[in-house]
Parts: structure tokens; sequence; C-alpha cells
């Protein structure tokens, strides 16, 4: 069985679309960034958060009216089953306020705010409490790790591959980080901790699909020495589009029963996953490949001569050495 | 061939083997993290600028008494910060060098006019804030010791002055946070003059004008119970313990004359002998047992006392609190609490429920997939999915990881992602086999030809999933350890599993023509 028998699409034609499609999507990510600043969730702003579990039915504007009045803006939603009764409230970091002691005031005015307004009888069943300090630490520490860890696959790639081809991946890369992004936007999910865990998966699996292209091209090259660098890469890409479907399939099938079944704490961390996918497949086949090919062009119109294997004289010959360790593409 | 393939059968069974003989039985081999078992994660910050305050302090008071005894002329010293102190007003300049050398061992000196400045050298102030962490985290581990919690961790955590201390399954968790900041700093000292309603009226006992050795202190009403605002009451004590924590030797439970509960203290050798002289010199005055600054009680120096005393006028709650935090030993410094995640019980019973089905539902789909797209050879990819999660597994249990909800997360990845290198293996069979002679060539070439790009694909993710390593925090490390394992393993069973059962398949046939795939 196979979903495409001897696909032949000509992806490169529509790659100034893709790239227009593209930065329409993240321009509007960055415009809602710009106007409604970045939602970040307690783990990096600070504040609190509490799940309380109600022992009978209570609505959401109960609960929001007991809490309306503590300070600052309060955030009142269904937490997991309507069924289990549990209820998520979040509150602010409480301006000017201190390390220390303080810490829980806040959780446990809402809690005494609860308590006197004459709901059901509830339990606390978990409680966050996030210093600032932590907060900007964390913060610190999750740009820091994203960007070291796009340098580090761009050195590898770089150094496996060819520089134009590290660009273009680690491009589709962060192409996947900003689209993953204007969707978290767009469905208002907070940037907790797990969603930038997620987000730095999507880095690895997003490479991972470009380095199989890419691997392709670098296999085909030998054997294909006369061909315009597009056109192998076309080729490529058509050659994989298979496994690229299929993988992005598993992937999507296994994050999506994360989403349905794995519950409400892990709800943000399987969206982001699901549009990471998404535009991790998009990027892999549209994007990556397209900026590779439009650098190399820029540097030489033809691709360059250092590119292709030294020891691969005749197609048969190459096509044996493929099997072997790959050579490194030199430099020029 | 027939004999190498039964050696890599046999490899293969082996770690199999091991892998179901760590696991089982589950319950008690896999590790839950704090989110899935319920529990409370707290960060703590130690102010490391009280140690170095109590430093700077305790050089001043020093420096102070020896020009006096040695009559040398001066008009001011004081701490100016946690590290630093200004002497003022020196009129003999070589006098005054003779009596400040030793503090010049830990500050370094720089001239002023009428005066010098003081500031603590750079690596007597490091080496002071990590004894000081370290200290702490001894005092906050037998802490939780006392508390007879299991499997609880207590370790340092990020920048240099954070704490990391975990307790599982722990109910009263406004309790344990008391007992684990308290900074349970015994000292016995003097009293001046007291009890006063409020800290005005005992200043103006003395004029406003307090004698510089004295300090004013508040206390606990008499009778016990939480002092409210109305009931406060403030002493008039020395500066200068008599008495402090490091002269503590033991702490227990213990009731008063009137039987009411009260914590029972004894001192060390050489406190008791100095205590002993010191109770016998003032008879009849008033000494404050004083716990983190706050005046518990100050009874009435009856006669001489050598090694033992009493805090009294306590509830039930604060005696056994108290110790626990006594035995354990003072705290070094103040400590802040700057992160706190308690999850009820009930919430991880919830999350792990919701985890396994969440694995299964995922596991069924990619499965059902599989064989639907590569029919039996599908079944080849079905048996290093789950070959992969038991070694997986096995290895978790085996190191041991903890697992928490991002790390079931990272299972249920590795079941979608752990696929691609088949995939990718199959696919290129496929395309072999259009081009190429017979079934057994395709298999090998596919299996040669990808090596190479299951190797950068790997590399990739392993350095994405080593940097969220160096990110994360608790629950984030055991996502990103899942995931290394998880991708270690499956090179394993997607190249060397998965080729020996192509083999398999392929040597029980004479003649190879067609492949199911």
């Amino acid at each position: 069985m196979q979903i495409f028998s001897q696909p032949n699409y000509d992806f490169l034609r529509w790659r100034w679309h893709a790239i227009a499609l593209s930065l329409v999507v993240i321009a509007a990510g960055i415009v809602l960034m710009a106007t409604r600043g970045l939602p970040l969730g307690i783990d990096f702003s600070g504040g609190s958060s509490m799940v309380v579990r109600f022992s009978q039915d209570v609505t959401l504007d109960q609960v929001r009216n007991a809490v309306a009045a503590l300070p600052g803006e309060e955030v009142v939603q269904q937490f997991g089953d309507p069924a289990e009764r549990r209820v998520l409230i979040r509150l602010p970091q409480e301006e000017g306020v201190e390390e220390g002691a303080a810490l829980e005031q806040a959780s446990l005015r809402a809690e005494q705010a609860l308590r006197s307004a004459g709901l059901p009888a509830f339990e606390v069943d978990n409680r966050e409490l996030v210093g600032p300090v932590i907060g900007a630490d964390l913060q610190r520490r999750g740009v820091y790790a994203t960007l070291t860890s796009l340098l580090a696959i761009t050195i590898y790639i770089a150094v496996r591959f060819r520089p134009s081809f590290a660009v273009g991946a680690i491009a589709a890369t962060l192409h996947d980080v900003l689209v993953t992004l204007a969707f978290l936007m767009l469905f208002r999910y907070d940037i907790s901790l797990n969603v930038v865990a997620a987000i730095l998966t999507i880095t690895g699996y997003s490479v991972n699909d470009t380095i199989v292209i890419f691997d392709r091209v670098r296999e085909n090259l030998r054997s294909r020495r006369r061909e315009p660098l597009a056109q192998v890469v076309n080729l490529s890409v058509n050659q994989t589009l298979g496994r690229t479907v299929i993988t992005a399939g598993t992937t999507f099938l296994s994050v999506l029963a994360l989403y349905l079944f794995g519950g409400e704490a892990l709800e943000g961390f399987a969206f982001t996953m699901l549009v990471g996918v998404i535009s991790g497949t998009y990027s892999t086949v549209f994007i990556a490949s397209a900026i590779a090919i439009i650098l190399s062009n820029q540097r030489g119109g033809r691709r360059p001569q250092a590119a292709v294997a030294p020891t691969a004289p005749s197609g048969e010959a190459s096509e044996r050495q493929a099997g072997r360790k790959p050579r490194r593409a030199r430099a020029s | 061939m027939m004999k190498n393939l039964k050696w890599r059968i046999a490899l293969i069974a082996v770690a199999i083997g091991l892998a179901v003989w760590a696991i089982v039985p589950p319950a008690e081999k896999i590790k839950l993290g704090l989110d899935l078992k319920g529990g409370v994660h707290l960060v703590l910050r130690v102010k490391t600028d009280d140690a170095l305050k109590v430093e700077t302090d305790t050089t001043v008071d020093r420096l102070r008494d020896s020009l006096t005894r040695a009559g040398v002329a001066f008009t001011k010293i004081e701490a100016t910060s946690p590290t630093e102190f200004r002497v003022e007003g020196i009129q003999d300049d070589a006098a005054f060098r003779a009596q400040s050398v030793d503090a010049e061992t830990v500050y370094d000196r720089t001239s002023e006019a009428g005066g010098y400045s003081y500031r603590m050298k750079p690596n007597v102030v490091n080496q002071l804030r990590e004894e000081t962490v370290a200290q702490a985290l001894e005092t906050i581990e037998r802490r939780v010791n006392e508390l007879g919690v299991a499997e609880p961790i207590v370790a340092r955590y990020g920048p240099q002055d954070q704490i990391l201390v975990q307790l599982p399954g722990v109910s009263d968790v406004r309790r344990a946070k008391e007992i684990i900041r308290s900074t349970a700093r015994l000292e016995l000292r003097l009293v001046e003059q007291g009890p006063f309603p409020s800290s005005e009226a005992a200043l103006q006992a003395y004029n406003n004008a307090l004698p510089p050795d004295a300090e004013i202190l508040p206390g606990r009403s008499e009778g016990g119970g939480t002092a409210g605002a109305g009931s406060a009451v403030y002493y008039v004590v020395k500066k200068v313990p008599v008495v402090s924590g490091n002269d503590l030797r033991n702490a227990q439970q213990s009731l008063d004359e009137f039987n009411r509960p009260a914590v029972a203290f004894t001192l060390k050798q050489d406190a008791a002998v100095r205590f002993g002289s010191f109770t016998e010199a003032n008879l009849g005055r008033g000494l404050a047992i004083i716990l983190d600054g706050r005046v518990m009680t100050a009874p009435t120096i009856q006669g001489r006392i050598t090694d033992s005393g009493q805090i009294t006028g306590i509830t039930r709650e604060e005696m056994l609190d108290q110790v626990i935090t006594l035995k354990s030993g003072a705290l070094p410094a103040s400590m802040d609490y700057l992160e706190e995640r308690t999850v009820g019980p009930s919430l991880g019973q919830d999350s792990i429920r919701a985890g396994i089905t969440a694995s299964l539902a995922g596991l069924t789909l990619v499965v059902l997939f599989m064989i639907f797209y590569y029919r039996l050879t599908g079944l080849n990819a079905v048996v290093s999915i789950v070959v992969n999660l038991l070694i997986l597994l096995g290895l978790m249990a085996a190191i041991p990881v903890t697992m928490t909800l991002p790390g079931v997360a990272g299972f249920i990845l590795t079941i979608g992602m752990g696929v691609d290198s088949n995939v990718l293996i199959f696919e290129r069979i496929k395309e072999e086999l259009t081009t190429s002679r017979g079934v057994r060539a395709a298999v090998n070439a596919g299996f040669d030809r990808v090596w190479w790009t299951i190797v950068d694909t790997h590399v990739s993710s392993l350095i994405a999933a080593l940097l969220l390593l160096q990110f994360g925090t608790g629950p984030i490390r055991g996502f990103a350890v899942t995931l290394i394992i998880g991708l270690l393993s499956n090179v394993f069973t997607a190249v060397f599993v998965s080729r020996t059962m192509f083999e398999l398949i392929l040597s029980r046939r004479q003649q190879a023509q067609a492949l199911s795939i």
C-alpha cells in the first residue's frame, strides 16, 4: 500500500507562496503578541494558581463572584471533566510583594473568600505559588535553552551537510516555533513550563524531518551531478514524501491521544505539539528546502562543486558508496 | 548467517528479559513524581546575607571591646552593610592598628578621613555564603527526617543560594513549611526590665535612651496561647546572649509544673559551666528564653542552674514543632520560600489514570495504522515499538528516573516518534523493491541506506532533549530524560530488533519473492 505512488509534485514552484503564507501567520502572531503581550503562565510571570474541588456542583460565576473582590485580575476556569467539580483559580503576582511569607498570602486570601461566600465545602487539590525570582529565572533559562538548542542543531547540520542547508533547517525550525506561538496566542493558551518543553521538542522534531530530506538530497547529488540543485531537491522531497507524511501521521495520532485523554494538566503541552507537528511537516516540505535552494542559488547560481562527493565516479559506484558513511560536504 | 541470527535473537531476548525484570512489579519499581503521587515541592532561598551580617556584627563587637579594653580612643564604630563596617575618630593610629590585626585577616581595610572602612574579603564572602547554604541544607535534612516523610528530597537547586525540598504525600503542608523555615535560634539573655505593654512604654522607662547593650524584643503574654494584638508584651533585654543555639545539646517533650506542654532542653558541657556561674551571679533577676527573636518566657532566676531549662506557656502543637526544630539545630540564616507546588493525592490519581488511558489510546492508534498501512511488516514495527517501550520503562526503573506528568507525555511521544525510524526503513525498502533484485537485497539496501539518516535525526533530537534537561526543573527533567532514553533505545529496536525480525522471516523461506509491506 502506498499513499503516493511515484509522487512528482513541483513543490519548489510554490516556494514563494509558502513563504508568504508563513510570513502572514507569523506576522499575525507577532501582532497579537505586541498588542496583547505574551501570555506568560505563572511558571514564568510568578503568581498563584489553585485547583479547588467542590463537594457539590457550583457554577463558575459563583466562584468568580466569590473571588472578585480580591486584588488583581483573577482567572476562573473549569478544570478537567465538569463531573469532577474541579475549578482552577489563578491569581496574579501581587504588586510590590516581597519574597517569602507573602508568597502564600494571595492563595490563602482566596481560600478565605471562597469559604465566606457560602459555597459548598471544598478542598484544595493543587496549589502552585511561584515567586518573581523563580519566574524570572525560568524565563531566562527557557529563552536560553531554546536559542542554544537552535544554535547547536545549526552547527551540527552545517558540519554534517553544508551551511546553506543549516540555515534552511533552522529557518524551518524557527518558523515552527513562531507559527506555534502564533496559534497559542490565537487560542489563548498560556505559555507554561510544559508549553516551552513542547516547543523545545518541536525544534528537535522539525529538524528531524528536514534532515531526512537533506540526507536524501546529499545522496542524490552524488548520482545526479549534472542536474540543477533545485531539481534534485524537489526529487528528494518527493522521494521522502511518503515517510514525511506517515511519520507526521503517527506522531499526530499519539499526540492527539494525549490531547484527548491526557487530562487537563497536559492539554497545553498536547495542543502545542499538535500545532508543531503540522507546522513541522509543512515547513519541512515547503520552507526548509526552499530556503536552502534560495541561499545556494545566491551563492553562484549552480551548486558548488565541493558538494559532490569526490569518490563517486559513476552512478553504480556512488549507489554502493551511499550505503556507507557519507562523506561530509566540504564548504568551498 | 543462521548462527549469527541466533545470537542476535538471544541478545534481544536478554534485553527484554532484563527490562521486564526491572519493571515487575510496576507499582514498586516505577518511581512516581510529586505531580502523580501527591505532595509538596518547595524552593527556598537562604538569606546568606544574614550570616554575613552576624559575622560583621560579631567582628564589630569584638573590636569595640578590645579597643575599649586597650584604652584606644575612637568616636564611632558601626556596621554599614552586612559585609562592611567603619571606624571613625581614631587618635592614635598605631595603637588602633595593633588591635585591628585580627579583623584584617577577614576584612580589607581602606583609609578614610579620620578613620578606616572595612570590607569583607571576596573569598571570605563566598566561603561564608557557601558554608551557610551547606549548613542550612543539613539542618533542613534533619528536620525533614524528623517529620517522618518517606523518600524526601532535599538538595541544592539552581543558583547557589537555593534549596529544593520535595515531600511526597505530606498532608499538612503549612506545618511542614513552618518547621522547615523556622530559624529555631534559641537564646538565653538577661532581662533588664519588663514586661511592658508596648515598645513605647519600654522606651519611656529609659527616658527614650536605651543603654547601648540592650534592646527591646516582643514577648508573649503570660498564660500561653497565641498572643493577640491586645495582649502583646515587650521586654528590654541584653543584646548579648549568655547561651545560644550552638550550646544546645538536646531538646525533648516535657510538662511544666501545671502539667502544661513544655519543651525541656539541656546544654553542652562548657555552656553548662558558663550558665552555672552566670545564674549564680544574677539570682533574682529575669532570664529571657528567646526563640527566633521572640521572648517565649522570662522566669526569675531562683537558684543556680547548670545544664537544663524549659520553654513553657506553649500549645501542644508548638511543643511538637519546637522539639523538632531545636533538636535539628538552628538555621544559620533565615529563609524565604520562592516556589511552592502542592498536588493533592486525588488529582495525582486522576493524572495517572489519564496518562495510562492516553498511552494506551496512542499505542492502539499507532499500531492500527502501522498494520493497516504496512500489513505484516507493520507487525514488525509494532514489535519494535513495544520492545522500545519495555526497554524505556526498564531503564527508568533501573536508573531510576522519576515518572512525572510531562514524563508521561514523553512516553507517548516516544510511541509516535519511535515509529519514525521504522517508517524511514520501510519506505526505503519499498523503493528498493521497485528497482532492485529480490526481497533480500532490498531489505539489506533499505537498512544500510537509512542508517546515517537515522543517526543524524537522532543526534539532532538528542541535542534538543539535552538542552531541555539543562533548562528543566523537576517535571521537565523527567520529560527530557524519558525522551533521551526513548531515543537511544529506539536506535536499538528500530534498527537491530527490526532487522533481526526481517532476517528471521526471510531465513524461513527458500526463495523470498514477495514481502508484505
